[in-house]
């Protein structure tokens, strides 16, 4: 009688639930995937601190909602990253799904947001299936696709004339993406290429004695967070820095410098965003987030604030009416809020056309290593994988 | 040709750098029937201590000593409170047991150092690299890698064959209870072993160190390597360790050198690029799969057993 008494309490709470829900929305909820463990933890806890500050900024309030947070820690592993994304979407019912440092991860979580109708904001990885086949109404991107900053530096190194080149970068979905970015805009000869285990593989001496004895005349890679670290150290032990110029994507950044330290002088990246870019929105950002924490911001930061404010702009223009799906999409196709980079448009799978910068190691006046803009490689730069994207707007 | 020669010497560095793991793995498993999961943490303890002596003294090699006599009372100390209970236990509360402490040590780091990583400089004199045949240059400090852990392996080999020390060792790997019974005293034998052990570990985690990033979880990928490594060689053999850490070290290197090349023979460049790490990395358990199944007590195994 109990059993009974019980199963028929839990099925008139389940009853109602669905009934609850629809009711008028007390808060927007955001669901934020990140790595908060292990030594990439470092980049989750710049996403949080950025993401924070930008919720700070805007006095904590969408649309007249209040916004509530809920962080989630995929630990680098896909399996993980989609666990914690369904928990998000089922049992916290959040609104929008933000994050994401790893391309692998994303493509494992996408599925089960846009599923639920559910918009989900990349704030870093942007693999090609997702801009091209599987590009999705409900998915944006505050960063870029992973083919773009690679392609630029590809036309850097067009630019600098270097006729031979090597590639090295790790073996996942971002790795391949990065790899055949530079190979699709660099004109000179490509002599060698490595994708190395991922994340375990540290030791880079095999493939640095193969990039010896082809002698190219560069070296291209991607090595993001601590792998970044090492690639440099092992570089300058076999005696290559200062032969063979490194070019890079993603391997020198505010969180990675202060190890690297002296070895990433010299060493040219691309990215859309750095910190010296002379907009008030950036100002504003980088000061306070200097304030705070006493350190630069990164771009996966960057990303993290813009992603912030483009959910804002979407939430404002609906006046808080999340229900209204159509409406939030619409708005933030217009990409109508004041990013970091400067303005820039979506393109129809959702990714930005945006420009992108050469940026060079320097000290500031405090004699700390930063991050400087020191050219504009390409301006309004759009993905190459569009065109895939069956979605018009 | 000289390619491959130095495709070699990456992969005997690679392979002595295991062989310090899993010599330690090996006399604690061996000797003291142990299963013990948080040997990848002293390796990690290790790096973490050199990182702080290394700045504290100002020199890599003094730094390199204190941090090795460090790990060791670290072991030693480990062992007297947290391996002690666990040995007449079941070897899955071992697991379980030392997977705990892989977790502690974790958060201990965590707390002490904090979670981003440091580095640890080299001097200027092993930074460079040195031609050690014409046309040939290798990175110093991967030489100076190779010469010490030669050095470790042939001073295990007299500590443990040649001294009265080592006999005692021996003696409890082929039977613990008739040396117990002969009046060794066990307990204090396997606190040294068990610090001896930890010294290795921490010691190749600090070689390793100015080679990668000084890391929290770094211990976690070795250790897997360096069970495989004991398996092949023979669960308390030390020779068999040091057989089985160079092919392991040699089969990693060479298969990531040249399959690459080959596959490109039928394969697209850049799916032969992809697979490359995986088949590589294949390789390795392969090789251990084999053995089980021909040897399945190991290349050399310990009498008694």
């Amino acid at each position: 009688m109990r059993k009974l008494l019980l199963a028929t309490a839990a099925l008139i709470v389940l009853a109602a639930m669905p009934a609850l829900a629809p009711a008028q929305e007390k808060s927007v909820k955001i669901g934020f995937i990140s790595t908060f463990s292990g030594p990439t933890a470092v980049i989750g806890n710049d996403m949080r601190n950025a993401f924070e500050l930008a919720l700070d900024h805007i006095g904590r309030k969408m649309g007249g909602l209040p916004v509530e947070v809920i962080y989630e820690n995929d630990e680098i592993r896909p399996d993980v990253g989609r666990q914690k994304t369904e928990k998000l979407i089922q049992s916290d019912r959040v609104n929008f799904v933000v994050g994401y440092i790893w391309s692998n991860v994303l493509l494992a979580s996408l599925k089960p947001v846009v599923d639920s109708q559910t918009f989900l904001i990349s704030a870093n990885a942007g693999p090609h299936q997702i801009a091209g086949k599987l590009c999705s109404p409900f998915f944006f991107s505050t960063s870029w696709q992973n083919d773009q900053t690679p392609q630029a530096m590809g036309l850097y190194m067009n630019q600098k004339g270097v006729k031979t080149l090597y590639l090295i970068g790790p073996n996942y979905a971002a790795g391949k993406d990065m790899l055949g970015g530079v190979a699709s805009t660099y004109k000179g000869k490509i002599v060698g290429e490595d994708l190395t285990r991922w994340p375990d593989q540290l030791d880079f001496s095999t493939e640095l004695t193969k990039v010896r004895n082809t002698n190219p005349e560069a070296v291209f890679v991607f090595y993001p967070g601590a792998a970044g670290v090492q690639f440099l150290n092992q570089y300058a032990q076999s005696g290559l820095r200062g032969k063979i110029p490194l070019y890079t994507a993603f391997t020198i950044d505010s969180l990675s410098l202060p190890l690297q330290k002296e070895l990433a002088l010299g060493v040219p990246g691309a990215q859309q965003w750095v910190n010296d870019l002379p907009n008030d929105a950036n100002k504003k950002f980088v000061a306070d987030f200097r304030a705070r924490h006493k350190t630069y911001p990164s771009f996966y930061g960057a990303q993290s604030y813009d992603a912030v404010n483009l959910i804002n702009s979407a939430v404002t223009a609906v006046n808080g009416n999340l229900a209204d799906k159509d409406g939030l999409r619409n708005a933030m196709r217009k990409a109508d809020y004041a990013s970091v980079r400067g303005p820039y448009k979506y393109g129809n799978n959702h990714f930005p056309i945006q420009n992108f910068y050469l940026q060079d190691v320097v000290k500031d006046p405090e004699g700390n290593l930063t991050l400087k803009t020191v050219s504009t490689i390409v301006e309004n730069s759009q993905d190459r994988y569009a065109k895939a994207c069956p979605m018009k707007w | 040709m000289l390619l491959f020669i130095e495709q070699c010497l990456n992969g005997l560095q690679l392979g002595l750098l295991l062989f310090l793991v899993a010599a330690g793995l090996t006399l604690i498993f061996g000797i003291m029937d142990m299963v013990n999961l948080a040997h990848g943490s002293l390796y990690m303890i290790g790096a973490y201590f050199a990182a702080t002596f290394v700045a504290w003294t100002g020199s890599f090699v003094a730094g390199a000593v204190l941090a090795v006599g460090a790990t060791l009372l670290v072991g030693m100390l480990l062992e007297v409170i947290a391996i002690r209970p666990l040995y007449g236990r079941d070897h899955l509360d071992q697991v379980l047991g030392t997977f705990g402490l892989i977790l502690f040590f974790n958060e201990l780091v965590r707390i002490v150092w904090g979670p981003a990583g440091l580095r640890v400089p080299l001097p200027d004199w092993l930074k460079t690299s040195v031609p050690i045949l014409p046309g040939l240059q290798y990175p110093t400090y991967r030489i100076a890698i190779i010469v010490t852990a030669l050095a470790v392996a042939l001073f295990l080999y007299i500590l443990v064959m040649r001294t009265r020390l080592g006999m005692l060792i021996r003696a409890g790997a082929s039977n613990r209870e008739m040396a117990g019974a002969l009046g060794v005293n066990i307990k204090l034998l396997y606190t040294l072993v068990f610090g001896l052990g930890a010294a290795l570990a921490g010691l190749a985690g600090l070689m390793q160190a100015p080679i990668l990033t000084v890391q929290i979880g770094m211990g976690e990928n070795i250790l897997i390597l360096a069970f495989v490594i004991i398996i092949i060689g023979g669960i308390g053999s030390i020779r068999g360790a040091f057989v089985a850490a160079l092919l392991v070290g040699l089969i990693d290197t060479i298969g990531r050198a040249f399959l690459p090349d080959l596959l490109r023979l039928f394969l697209s460049y850049r799916t032969a690029s992809a697979v490359t790490p995986a088949i590589s990395s294949m390789m390795i358990y392969l090789v251990m799969a084999i053995v089980l199944v021909v040897r399945p007590q190991g290349l050399f195994q310990v009498s008694g057993k």
